[in-house]
């Protein structure tokens, strides 16, 4: 796990050197969806028995934690494509499962820091939500779900502009319909199941039941768990087919 | 009684192909400790998908490859603990300082931190960056990058060293730099191999040279007896407008032709770029 250590060590070298201007670019697209939606909407529109506001605060930590974690694999991309850097971890004498989970433990403090900064911009706009462990738990299965799910695709796409064109088909679509701007009841039953798919619709419903003191659906729960395994199982199979 | 000496780098009929394109053809290959061997040949000839095959970072499509008495493909990981790999390209982290850099490179090498500490420090002075030491990377010159990526490919003492065109877009006096930096790390004894289509680095530094053109092997000996078969004078005449050049084994024949000659020709020693031409009727660099 030596190779995992190094790997963390100099994200965190890097994220500490620029953590003021991480966390600003963190802050601003959850901030500016509070506004339209919080503000402009009003408290008044009742969601699921809520206010708006409430409804979508957990989604937006479900949300952001996930872009911020799956933002690694644009940066792995280029430390492979541009900058070459990435090279110094496949000829170091370090398994691709250590590679991976310097990777993905990376990201997941990225994806924290998101859901943290959520945390306290929902407290500026007055809304307080439930800290516990099934809160914590969802956020971490959350990021660890995506951080294996942008390996993956880091070493799959061959340029940035691939990259670009997944997040593009995948990611935007998965962060407006897998429930965290609106509960998928109002779906047609068809585009329902399909978004039963997507790991973001378990995800976002955990968050939300846990930050707003309820119990978590366990299937969803259950299915996170299922798609973590096979995603960072992946991962460590694009990783190993990438070089040796 | 002779020590059975073991090759530190073996290939036993390595081949790479790309489709149609064959980059490595069936070569052959053995290079023993201590050794600086250097692989030249043209741009595109197969010395780096050599180079990476070698460093594991390229799967072979035949053949086999073993460094330190390791398959590379099987045990990829044990290969890797004892070899230093310097690329072509600028791959220093840009985001780190030197020390950084280095003390990165300890840490994914396994190295124990009081052990890192002291080499790192050595190996900043070895390549004259010590007071450069935390700097951003991102702020330097090529040369100071190629020096730092040669203090971090030897920082944990590896026992092979690959270096693929290390000198390639120097100035000439970083690359003399560069140079002596390398006869001093084999004589500290890591072995080295080498890529370059620099004729005047394989003649300076290496001990054997290996000459590949298209993939394959064409030739692999000391550059003493690579110049020895070619010829070690060249009488060089135009021809129709065009360089011609014919090679003898002495001076003396050398003159003796050229003074059977009706137009003017020049006599020069022979040199590794000669003993390519004779072999592939092309320059290294064309």
């Amino acid at each position: 796990m030596v190779g995992t250590y190094a790997i963390f060590w100099r994200e965190m070298v890097i994220l500490r050197r620029r953590l003021i201007r991480v966390m600003a670019s963190y802050a601003i697209s959850p901030l500016l969806f509070l506004i339209a939606f919080g503000w402009g909407m009003g408290r008044s529109l009742q969601v699921e028995g809520m206010d708006y506001l409430t409804f979508m605060i957990p989604g937006l930590i479900a949300l952001s934690s996930m872009s911020q974690t799956f933002s690694i694999a644009m940066d792995i991309n280029i430390s492979r494509f541009y900058w070459m850097t990435f090279e110094e971890f496949q000829t170091a004498p370090i398994s691709s499962s250590s590679i991976v989970l310097g990777e993905v433990l990376s990201g997941m403090v990225r994806g924290m820091l998101a859901s943290f900064i959520i945390f306290i911009l929902a407290a500026a706009f007055g809304i307080r939500l439930n800290v516990n462990w099934a809160l914590l738990l969802s956020v971490i299965f959350n990021t660890f779900m995506f951080a294996s799910a942008a390996v993956i695709t880091s070493m799959i796409v061959k340029s940035h502009a691939d990259q670009a064109s997944f997040n593009g088909f995948f990611i935007v679509p998965m962060s407006f319909l897998c429930g965290t701007f609106f509960p998928l009841s109002r779906f047609p039953e068809w585009a329902y199941l399909i978004a039963q798919v997507f790991p973001l619709t378990h995800a976002s419903s955990c968050i939300r039941a846990a930050a707003l003191g309820m119990d978590i659906p366990l299937i969803s729960f259950l299915v996170m768990i299922i798609y973590s395994i096979l995603f960072f199982l992946g991962a460590i199979t694009c990783v190993k087919k990438a070089s040796l | 009684m002779t020590p059975i000496v073991k090759p530190l780098i073996k290939t036993e009929a390595l081949t790479k192909t790309y489709g149609s394109i064959i980059a490595v053809d069936n070569l052959d290959l053995e290079i023993t400790e201590g050794e600086i061997f250097g692989f030249l040949g043209p741009n595109g000839a197969g010395k780096t998908t050599t180079c990476r095959i070698l460093t594991t970072l390229t799967k072979p499509s035949s053949g086999h490859a073993f460094v330190s008495g390791f398959n590379v493909v099987e045990e990829p990981v044990k290969a890797k603990s004892g070899i230093g790999v310097v690329p072509q390209y600028l791959n220093v982290d840009g985001e780190l300082s030197a020390y950084e850099n280095l003390k990165l490179h300890g840490m994914l090498h396994g190295m124990e931190w009081g052990k890192m500490k002291m080499h790192i420090e050595k190996m900043l002075e070895f390549v004259q960056l010590s007071d450069r030491a935390s700097s951003l990377v991102k702020t330097f010159s090529e040369g100071m990058k190629k020096r730092l990526m040669v203090a971090r490919a030897l920082l944990h003492e590896p026992k092979v060293l690959f270096l693929d065109e290390p000198t390639v877009g120097l100035d000439p006096q970083t690359r003399r730099n560069i140079w002596g930096i390398i006869r001093r790390i084999n004589q500290e004894r890591a072995t080295i191999f080498l890529t370059t289509h620099y004729i005047e680095e394989a003649e300076v530094l290496c001990h054997r040279v290996g000459i590949i053109d298209y993939g394959r092997l064409i030739a692999l000996d000391i550059p003493e007896q690579l110049l020895k078969r070619t010829g070690r004078f060249v009488v060089e005449m135009l021809d129709d407008d065009r360089s011609k050049a014919r090679f003898f084994k002495n001076r003396e024949d050398a003159g003796r032709f050229v003074a059977s000659l009706d137009r003017d020709a020049i006599i020069r020693k022979s040199n590794l770029e000669d003993v390519f031409i004779k072999l592939t009727g092309r320059k290294v660099i064309d």
